[in-house]
């Protein structure tokens, strides 16, 4: 950074609304509308309604007209990752982040300063989304989901394993995984797959959409049925897919003595599994774990870090202590689910 | 070590019996030995390393991991094995993983400052889920809800033999118990018990149904107190002494007031109660002692244990389950008589001529410790398990109470979607206070009501409870009731289930707080 360079503080800040840009005026990931929002990624409290003019992803915004329909916002301009777009002085990029199908980190260039902010990221390899792409910066905005060292996910595979394992051991009762329906599960499915599993693979309703929208942008996500309709001794030793406290609701009666699993990083500790009455935990995430958020810092060789939402501390805390600048930004707005 | 943690792991989140089992009996299947063994050892409760103690693994964490991070993780884990074992820092595959057998063999040896140098290259070596079940191991507190007699019984089953062969040969076998695989596995006959004080299965009743009266001559049986207690068995053979509780554990480190009275050579069934100068105390009182594996001075000074006696097995090396039920007591009765026997005497005969007299007794019967009759063919061999006819329980007709519902909490496993689990109170004033929880005694479809019922009646959740608005009349049955400081109401109920849902009844005519306690024994 040369002398003339703005610091990034002068340029970029939080607001009521989120995260904003001054000299684009502009916001990113706002939790009310605005009149221009940059959208990381589709997940409902990144990407709300109502926003006037709406520049993400042609993912994220195909995302967004499934959730929002007509709501989903005034213009709505679609960037191909590595493309830039100029917003006032900003020279706008996304690039991958790994997260979900369309996730972008958004790369800020002003007079010479660059801001990164990463929105929802991951590092491990997705079949469902482009991988993260690191970019040094001055200053790296990062989220903290799973800013704590207990948090290390196992490799997918394994997990995976897990669940098809029980399939085996448990041939009469029926599989029930909960998972978030943007993301989570269409993963869970391509992993399914990539493991050899063919068998046909059994939707609640709310997840149906979302999925075909997956498979019509070119992701094979194998057959699925939706659970409606099939006889509940016919899933037994199946798998059926659902949002998260589906078996909770009567709608799981549906099943014959459904094995409750649940597909998330919250999984890896093993209360918060039992307080869900989680019998199969799949410790499967879209989100850094934190030695992918620890080794990102060191990747993007930026001299600040911003910590977003999340356990901002402990992350603030390990890099100020590896020598950066380093702050919580406390938003709110955002949800512990994935 | 990979598969036994894997093993933990999964029955740790599965809540069903019929699970725990398939998860135990699919890893004898495909666990070579001796892993396996001290697997069993484990899950039995028998691997105990004295010298490793918790914070031995706290200070191994606090040399590798930054204090700040390491707290911070703790309060939001809850639980310091657990902690450890993700926030380890991994080495990448570093060093050779240990299989359970070295584990133990090195632990067993080690002295208290070794501990900490022992576990930490393992700790390198393993994955997070071995991690936590080598920490939780070594620390002696698995908690994954598994008693050693399922684990015993996930060994019968798996194995092809009755659960009572398994605890007949156990006592004369030590970890890993190869001899014991050999047999179930069909390579060697069973193990020999040998000279041991070994666990005698015991011999149960059935429940006296009211149908089964008119067949039963009352002639033929003999009638005792069924006593509020827990069934034990005592065993000494030349110096060895135990005192086992009814699915065969050993219980003499809970009990050491009863070991020391164990008298010599025999074999003796029971009832442990606490005693006052001859007056048995309520269940209550015996469930402080229950609590603590190793009671201090003041709980032996303050809730003083006896056992009553019923039946006798064995005198010297004569076995006497050969015998009639008549001649086991009266032989029972001339050994007892043949010394001072402190802290044990002999639960009596009820005498009786017929069945509407004894049904008279048995429902007169309001004094504290007695819960019913139990009635024994005079000519019953000693036979182990439950069969129909000799040995009946005749319980005193339940107690009864209307409640009202004032929560709900949704079940478990193939409950996990309806709210299955009642909180019931009763009225003290203008007030409900809580009095119970039931999850039982009501059929599927009522279920199914009442699930829907508290769905569109929920005035308040925390998390899997609901409170629900006062209106449901539950008539609760149950055995008895006795003072308690656990709830808000001072009272707790013995065994209590749903009845009858009173649909009809309206709910400020429920019971009264002050109608519960006269019901107090």
């Amino acid at each position: 950074m040369s002398i003339a360079t703005p610091r990034p503080e002068t340029w970029i800040r939080t607001s009521s609304a989120g995260l904003y840009c001054e000299p684009g005026d502009f916001h990113i990931d706002p939790i009310r509308p605005v009149a221009r929002a940059l959208i990381t990624h589709g997940h409902g409290d990144h990407a709300r309604a109502g926003n006037e003019q709406v520049l993400a992803t042609s993912g994220t915004i195909a995302i967004m007209q499934a959730r929002y329909g007509e709501l989903a916002g005034g213009s709505m301009q679609a960037v191909g990752y590595g493309e830039t777009v100029t917003v006032g002085g900003v020279v706008v990029r996304l690039l991958p982040a790994g997260h979900v199908l369309g996730s972008a980190q958004i790369v800020l260039d002003y007079c010479g300063s660059r801001v990164v902010v990463s929105g929802d990221y991951k590092r491990r390899p997705d079949p469902t989304c482009e991988p993260f792409e690191p970019c040094n910066c001055d200053l790296f905005i990062t989220e903290a989901t799973f800013g704590l060292p207990v948090f290390r996910h196992p490799p997918d595979i394994q997990e995976i394993d897990k669940l098809l394992h029980s399939l085996t051991l448990f041939p009469d009762r029926g599989h029930l995984v909960e998972v978030y329906a943007l993301g989570k599960c269409q993963r869970v499915l391509a992993l399914l797959r990539r493991a050899g599993y063919e068998e046909p693979v059994y939707l609640h309703g709310a997840l149906i959409g979302l999925t075909q929208l997956y498979e019509t942008l070119g992701i094979p996500l194998g057959p699925v049925l939706p659970l409606a309709g099939i006889p509940r001794d016919a899933l037994k030793g199946r798998v059926v897919l659902a949002p998260p406290g589906a078996s909770a609701d009567p709608w799981s009666r549906r099943l014959p003595d459904p094995r409750v699993a649940m597909a998330s990083g919250w999984m890896r500790v093993r209360q918060r599994a039992k307080a869900r009455g989680v019998e199969l935990p799949l410790v499967i995430s879209d989100h850094a774990d934190w030695d992918e958020l620890t080794s990102t810092l060191d990747e993007v060789a930026a001299g600040e870090i911003w910590v977003t939402h999340g356990r901002e501390e402990a992350l603030v805390h390990y890099a100020t202590k590896a020598g950066y600048r380093a702050r919580a930004l406390a938003l709110v707005g955002f949800e512990e689910e994935e | 070590m990979n598969r036994f943690a894997a093993l933990l792991d999964a029955l740790l989140f599965t809540p069903s019996r019929n699970g725990k089992l398939r998860l135990m009996k699919e890893y004898f299947a495909s666990t070579p030995d001796p892993e396996r063994g001290w697997a069993l050892a484990a899950l039995t409760g028998e691997l105990v390393f004295d010298e490793a103690k918790p914070n031995q693994v706290r200070a191994l964490a606090a040399a590798r991991i930054d204090p700040e991070l390491l707290e911070w993780s703790y309060d939001f884990v809850g639980d310091l094995a657990e902690t450890v074992s993700l926030i380890w820092p991994a080495t990448g595959g570093a060093g050779h993983v240990p299989d359970l057998a070295e584990i133990v063999k090195k632990l067993k040896e080690a002295s208290r400052s070794d501990v900490g140098r022992l576990i930490e290259p393992w700790l390198d070596a393993l994955d997070p889920t071995g991690r936590w079940a080598l920490l939780k191991l070594v620390t002696g507190s698995l908690r994954i809800g598994v008693s050693a007699r399922l684990a015993k019984t996930a060994l019968a089953e798996w194995g092809g033999v009755e659960i009572d062969r398994i605890e007949e040969v156990w006592h004369g076998l030590v970890p890993p118990y190869q001899p014991l695989f050999d047999w179930l596995e069909g390579r060697s006959p069973a193990p020999e018990t040998g000279d041991l004080p070994n666990f005698s299965p015991l011999m149960l009743a059935q429940p006296l149904e009211d149908d089964d009266i008119p067949s039963l001559d009352p002639q033929d049986y003999l009638a005792e107190w069924k006593w509020d207690g827990i069934r034990v068995q005592l065993v000494t053979r030349g110096r060895e002494t135990r005192l086992y509780s009814r699915s065969g554990d050993d219980i003499g480190t809970a009990f050491p007031d009863i070991v020391e009275i164990i008298p010599s050579d025999v074999t003796l069934d029971g009832e442990l109660l606490v005693l006052r100068s001859g007056e048995v105390a309520s269940f209550n009182d015996l469930q402080q002692r229950l609590n603590r594996k190793t009671p201090n001075a003041k709980l032996l000074h303050d809730y003083p244990v006896a056992v009553r006696l019923y039946d006798m097995l064995r005198e010297g090396d004569e076995d006497l389950r050969g015998l009639s039920f008549a001649e086991r007591r009266q032989r029972l009765e001339a050994w007892h008589a043949g010394a001072p026997r402190p802290g044990l005497d002999l639960s009596p005969l009820v005498p009786f001529t017929s069945w509407e007299e004894l049904r008279e007794l048995r429902d007169g019967a309001r004094e504290r410790g007695i819960e019913g009759l139990m009635l024994k063919r005079a000519d019953s061999l000693y036979v182990a398990g439950r069969p129909k006819g000799p040995w009946f329980k005749w319980k005193r007709g339940a107690l009864t109470f209307d409640a009202v519902l004032m929560y709900a909490q949704r079940g478990h496993g193939k409950r996990s979607s309806f709210y299955s689990d009642y909180t019931f109170g009763a009225w003290r004033g203008d007030e409900l206070v809580a009095v119970g929880k039931a999850y039982s005694g009501f059929t599927d479809e009522e279920l199914r009501r009442l699930d829907r019922w508290v769905r569109n009646n929920t005035v308040q959740r925390w998390g899997p409870v609901r409170e629900v608005t006062p209106a449901i009349v539950l008539e609760v049955a149950f055995d008895s009731v006795h003072r308690s400081t656990r709830h808000k109401s001072g009272l707790a109920m013995r065994f209590p289930r749903i009845h009858r849902i009173r649909w009809d009844k309206p709910f400020r005519e429920a019971d009264t707080l002050a109608a519960l306690e006269e019901l107090l024994t």
